[in-house]
């Protein structure tokens, strides 16, 4: 990384982006998940949940963290109903 | 009494398995012990030419496994080196002229009379990779600092520990320490951060490695000052042989223009 990049701000080195892209390409590997599935697991979620209240479904987040002890499936579903100035 | 049995492996393939194989086969027989390397690489032979023996091969590993020769007539003597040998491998066959079998057994008898037997296994996840694994008593996982060869050793830690050979010992080879110190590579931490393994040892970067295996002489044997690798190899070996050698210092050192860089953005 060169002194303009964080002159610029641009402050992650490319050690660190390597870092980061392996920690999340190997919960992948570690887990064995299929290419593809969180995107599945996504669309059943937005339907079950669209079942039953509106959501905002272009903004729903599935993803996988890791601690040391396990895996863990995230999903963010931004939800219309109760939103200030809503929509909804 | 028994040997130990070291298999030297990786997933990726050019991460340097065939040079640690060598050096560190060559440091222990400096070490004033028996050791026999034996290349796993059925197919594509290259242990002998890094070691300088090609031209001594008469029999090899497939001939031993098939019965055309008695394990000693395939076994080359370094001559540079009071015990050490080397078995070849089979140019022209492929992985399934041996078994995971075949190895447990060639081992069992070598254990007889070595100290130690250092494989070096093939590239991949498949026959080749299990036949080097099956006879190991400790694997030794070589990687580079950078994002394919650590996860394909994270792929092999799970492996060899699903064969009950693990956990394992970390070999991170080639590693600059000019680009580490200006961010540019994974550093030590960081693979072990990742790859939560046992580190063995720190190869760096170096050119006369491939100076070495030009002259088919394991830069291990080019005499003892002046090649950090050649220091980080034979550290390895005596770790290896139980004794507790400290890490050597990697950092790079700040030249004028690192120097420059932090008065100028204060990190
Ligand atoms: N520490 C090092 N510094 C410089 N070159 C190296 C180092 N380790 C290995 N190499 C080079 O990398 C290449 C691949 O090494 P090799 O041992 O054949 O890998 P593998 O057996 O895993 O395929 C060779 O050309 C070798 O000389
Ligand atoms: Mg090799």
């Amino acid at each position: 990384m060169s002194w303009l990049d964080r002159l610029l701000g641009r402050n992650e080195t490319s050690g660190q982006v390597a870092k980061q892209r392996l920690q999340m390409v190997l919960i992948h590997d570690r887990a064995d998940l299929p290419p593809g599935l969180l995107e599945k697991i996504k669309d059943d979620i937005i339907q079950v949940i669209a079942k039953h209240t509106a959501i905002d479904t272009a903004n729903v987040l599935v993803h996988l963290e890791q601690d040391t002890h396990e895996n863990r499936l995230i999903a963010e579903v931004p939800l219309l109903a109760g939103r200030r100035n809503g929509r909804g | 009494m028994s040997a130990q049995v070291l298999t030297v492996t990786s997933g990726k393939g050019g991460v340097g398995k065939t040079t640690v194989t060598a050096n560190l086969a060559t440091a222990l027989a400096m070490l004033g012990k028996r050791v026999t390397a034996i290349d796993a690489d059925i197919g594509l032979r290259n242990l002998d030419v890094v070691m300088g023996l090609e031209n001594r091969i008469v029999y090899d590993l497939v001939d031993v496994v098939e019965g055309r020769c008695r394990l000693r007539q395939a076994m080359i003597k370094d001559k540079r080196q009071p015990e050490l040998y080397l078995i070849p491998a089979a140019q022209t066959r492929d992985k399934t002229a041996v078994s995971p079998s075949d190895m447990v057994l060639i081992c069992d008898q070598l254990r007889q009379e070595m100290d130690y037997v250092v494989i070096d296994s093939p590239a991949g996840i498949e026959r080749g990779f299990r036949n080097a694994v099956a006879p190991a008593d400790k694997v030794l996982i070589v990687t580079n600092p950078e994002v394919s060869a650590v996860r394909d050793a994270d792929r092999i830690i799970g492996l060899i520990e699903a064969e009950e050979k693990g956990p394992g010992q970390l070999i991170i080879n080639r590693l600059k320490p000019t680009m580490v110190s200006r961010g540019d590579m994974l550093s030590v931490e960081d693979v072990l951060d990742i790859l939560a393994v046992e580190l063995l040892g720190v190869i760096p970067e170096d050119e006369r490695i491939l100076v070495a295996s030009n002259q088919g002489l394991p830069l291990v044997m080019h005499g003892l000052n002046g090649s950090s690798a050649g220091e980080a190899f034979r550290h390895v070996a005596r770790r290896l042989d139980g004794e507790s050698v400290p890490f050597m210092d990697l950092t790079a050192r700040p030249t004028f223009m690192s120097r420059l860089r932090t008065f100028m953005v204060g990190k």
